[in-house]
């Protein structure tokens, strides 16, 4: 008998190969753990990390805990389930195992602490949302009429940048944002470049331009353009960050003629 | 100034804290996730709200009608109808925070149609509007959290309520999940906004938190639980292995039209299967509301065409819904998130071809049961400390995991709007409530027993080494729950499934506690929730089993037709050591008598 008789459908019985990279706890040393799962129809990533969980060996038939992922809303639109996977940062839930070579790897975050496993700490990131004033500052929430009319177009630039989940991929693919330099990173940034345009917002720029104005803001970008082009949103982060730098520019105009002109051509000194 | 515990940072959630900050209070806001990411971001079509400006005649008075009328008539009247004239000032608060709705060319706010209405009076923001609206709650939380007047629990599971001698709510427990560290936090009432129970179905809509894990521990500390067999099955999810993806209703409001082939078991593309032969059964049996109708009837209407006419496509449970007679640039300005979801997730491009989608479990009306207190003149007594209390004191819920304003069947785009109302609401309500009590400081004993009580529990799962995987007995429920209790029920069958129910929680004590670890174990939470997603399914089968007539979501071929006589009633469900225990009480129809809930 010739291989090319046997029926090939007993020999391929499909799987799933995975490598994934864990950590049991904060400090503790990292290490490649392998998997081999049945192939389903329709999986994800998500999908196999369940499948783990269901049956916790790893490739060598070595019972382990199962491996430990934040994911929550698995439509890609909670930004949760940010990982590493094939060397690209991205969701987990819309990274379907048909369209991935295997073996798939799975990474955390590498810009971020670690907690456990594929869990990172994102804080940071949040912490930057304030920093920048990521808000419009209302007066109340009374009913005090409708807001600012704002034309489609308009509405539907800033439903563009609206739309960024504080996933970090962009802060992972970003070669400037790290845990040694003071860079803020392109989804603050983003947003700080959203609020600079609402028409209710922009009343506090001066506020939020100098937060991007120093030392780890907008100048710090080495437009590498990594961020753009992993934002599972497709949101122009480049070019929010080239609108923002020319806002900041305009800023630093305005302070130098409020403080610092006047006084140079003026009288004595006070 | 007063302190209080929220439990959930979705848009209910976050809605109270910023309106308590607001008032000078302190916020502890608990969530598993960081609030940004909570479930509220899944909602995609729009928030209802009778803003009118349509030239339609729309008004909060059709809005209440609509929404009473969609549920079936069960839902509290008085409460609706303080929210359906709430909604347009809502509105209006989320537009100047900045919310990216969409607008018309006059830079007003667009409006689109919805289920169960013939108005346009749904603001949307392309189609990922509860994403949208949870932004920009969480952006105004950020202000008042820099202010120091909120502060997060993030990564924090809530396991119970510390009540005390005389029975009310002083505080909640809760465990770190990290650390696994179980602690206690007084505070001046508990507030849960914790959203709803949808992983107790296998491929819900919901996300992997909403085990309604929370909301069934306070149920078992003796909250009654109000309308628990009220299930929402959304008519159309994409397929997914590990869960069902949400279709939004927006597809069918924007146009979108629903068919199956005219001939059983034609297997054509969609594409090559020509106008005349195929079978647009909700147009034809609906011509007034069309696509439009609510989605208990579109989800029975499609159960029918695919199962009892064995018409599904490719023999499934699954009809087409098709977009592709509507230009692109509409489509992608109206619908772009979903569009793109549904393009990722099975490879095809809705705009070319017509969408392949099921029923899901997609929404709990049922809920924790709560007050109100009405006026002479159908509105609520806004600064009543009644106003979305539990029965257990000093406990409030709001949101999808209260019970009191969808009835027996939610209208698509109110959800948005009642996380948001009740959150307003909620805020006067502890305040007067704390004004009212007047209770001394609760003695640490009570906390401390409590600490001692999760402490324990926890401790002794952790130590189960039984055979049971905790992940594949919660896939037999869902499974179960999928089966048996969704769109179409069947006494004999709920019957085997509370026997099945049982068996389950009989298992549970065998099951091996599968991560050794003393740090962020996710299986000894989650056999915990599991618990409570057992104790909660059980509700759920005996108020379906009890309730013998067909009303909203709850369908029954055996009693085909509504029994006011008889139902005009919310369930009530009790937690007893010997099983859940029913009780009916009359519901307010006060303002609009019961009539037949037609859409044809």
């Amino acid at each position: 008998m010739t291989l090319t008789t046997l029926p090939l459908t007993v020999t391929m019985a499909k799987s799933i190969e995975l490598r994934i990279f864990r950590q049991d706890g904060e400090d503790s040393a990292p290490y490649w753990d392998e998997f081999s799962l049945p192939w389903q129809e329709n999986m994800n990533v998500i999908a196999c990390l369940m499948e783990i969980q269901m049956h916790p060996v790893n490739k060598a038939g070595k019972r382990i805990n199962p491996v430990v992922w934040e994911s929550n809303c698995l439509e890609e639109v909670c930004g949760a389930c940010s990982m590493v996977i094939n060397g690209m940062p991205r969701q987990a839930c819309s990274a379907l195992v048909d369209k991935l070579a295997q073996p798939i790897s799975i990474a955390p975050l590498s810009k971020f602490k670690t907690v456990r496993d594929l869990v990172v700490d994102r804080q940071p990131m949040f912490n930057a949302l304030t920093k920048v004033k990521a808000w419009v500052p209302i007066d109340g929430t009374y009913d005090l009429g409708p807001g600012p009319k704002i034309s489609p177009a308009d509405a539907e630039r800033m439903y563009d940048f609206a739309r960024c989940m504080t996933c970090g991929c962009c802060m992972e693919a970003c070669p400037q944002f790290n845990a040694n330099s003071p860079f803020i990173g392109p989804a603050p940034l983003g947003q700080a470049n959203l609020f600079s345009q609402h028409p209710t917002a922009s009343m506090n720029n001066d506020e939020r331009l100098a937060a991007v104005m120093g030392v780890g803001g907008v100048a710090d970008c080495g437009k590498a353009q990594n961020c753009a082009k992993v934002c599972p949103k497709e949101i122009p982060l480049t070019e929010a960050i080239a609108e923002l730098g020319r806002e900041t520019t305009k800023q630093l105009v305005k302070d130098l003629l409020a403080k610092g002109a006047p006084r140079s051509f003026g009288g004595p000194a006070a | 100034m007063s302190k209080y515990i929220i439990v959930g940072g979705g848009l209910a959630g976050l809605m109270a804290s910023i309106k308590l900050a607001e008032g000078g209070h302190d916020v502890m806001l608990f969530s598993i996730v960081p609030v940004k990411r909570s479930h509220s971001v899944c909602a995609q079509g729009g928030i209802n709200a009778a803003v009118n400006i349509k030239g339609e005649d729309d008004s909060p008075e059709i809005h209440t009608f609509d929404t009473i009328k969609g549920g079936d008539f069960l839902a509290q009247q008085p409460p609706v109808k303080e929210m359906c004239y709430a909604a347009p000032g809502i509105i209006y608060m989320l537009d100047r925070m900045g919310v990216a709705f969409s607008r018309t060319a006059e830079g007003n706010l667009d409006f689109r149609r919805f289920g169960g209405t013939l108005h346009h009076r749904t603001a949307f923001a392309g189609a990922t509007t509860g994403q949208q609206l949870l932004y920009a709650l969480d952006e105004q939380t950020r202000r008042w959290e820099a202010e120091g007047k909120v502060k997060k629990y993030e990564g924090w599971e809530a396991l119970s309520v510390v009540k005390d001698e005389a029975g009310n709510c002083r505080g909640l427990c809760a465990v770190h999940l990290s650390s696994m560290r179980v602690q206690t936090f007084a505070a001046d009432a508990v507030i849960l906004a914790s959203g709803g129970p949808g992983q107790i179905y296998r491929q819900s809509t919901h996300s992997m938190v909403n085990t309604g894990a929370i909301v069934s521990s306070v149920f078992q500390q003796g909250a009654a639980y109000g309308n628990p067999e009220m299930i929402q099955i959304h008519p159309t999810a994409i397929p997914g292995n590990d869960k069902l993806r949400l279709m939004s209703e927006s597809a069918r409001g924007e146009g979108g039209r629903v068919w199956v082939p005219k001939r059983k078991g034609d297997n054509r593309d969609p594409k090559e299967i020509p106008e005349a032969e195929r079978w647009y059964f909700l147009e034809e049996k609906y011509p007034r509301f069309k696509n439009l109708v609510p989605r208990d009837v579109a989800s029975r209407e499609i159960y029918h065409a695919a199962v009892d006419l064995g018409m599904g496509v490719g023999g499934n449970l699954m009809v087409y819904l098709d977009l592709t007679h509507i230009d692109k640039a509409t489509l992608n300005r109206k619908l772009g998130g979903i569009l793109e979801i549904y393009e990722k997730f099975t490879g095809e491009d809705p705009r070319e071809v017509p969408m392949k989608i099921f029923p899901a479990m997609h929404y709990s009306m049922g809920g924790l049961w709560v007050d109100y207190e009405a006026k002479a003149d159908g509105f609520l007594n806004r600064n009543s400390p009644r106003n979305q209390q539990t029965t257990i004191p000093g406990l409030y819920a709001i949101g999808e995991c209260d019970y009191q304003y969808h009835g027996a069947n939610r209208l698509g785009a109110n959800s948005l709007l009642s996380c948001i109302f009740s959150g307003q609401l909620v805020a006067p309500a502890v305040g007067a409530y704390t004004k009212a009590s007047k209770l001394a400081e609760a003695s640490a004993g009570v906390f401390e027993a409590e600490r001692k009580r999760w402490e324990d529990r926890l401790d002794g799962i952790g130590r189960m080494q039984g055979k049971e995987n905790p992940y594949a007995l919660h896939r037999e429920l869902g499974a179960l729950m999928v089966e048996n209790v969704s769109i179409v029920r069947d006494n004999d069958k709920l019957r085997a499934a509370l026997v099945k129910i049982q068996e389950l929680k009989a298992r549970w004590s065998d099951i091996a506690c599968v991560d050794e670890s003393g740090w962020y174990n996710h299986p000894k939470l989650f056999i915990n929730q599991l618990w409570n997603m057992l104790a909660q399914a059980e509700a759920i089968t005996v108020g379906a089993l009890e309730r013998d007539e067909s009303r909203g979501a709850h369908y029954k071929p055996a009693f085909p037709n509504r029994d006011d006589d008889k139902f005009m009633k919310t369930t009530i469900a009790h937690w007893t050591p010997q099983g859940v225990k029913l009780a009916y009480e009359e519901v307010n129809t006060s303002l609009y008598k019961p009539v037949a809930r037609k859409y044809d």
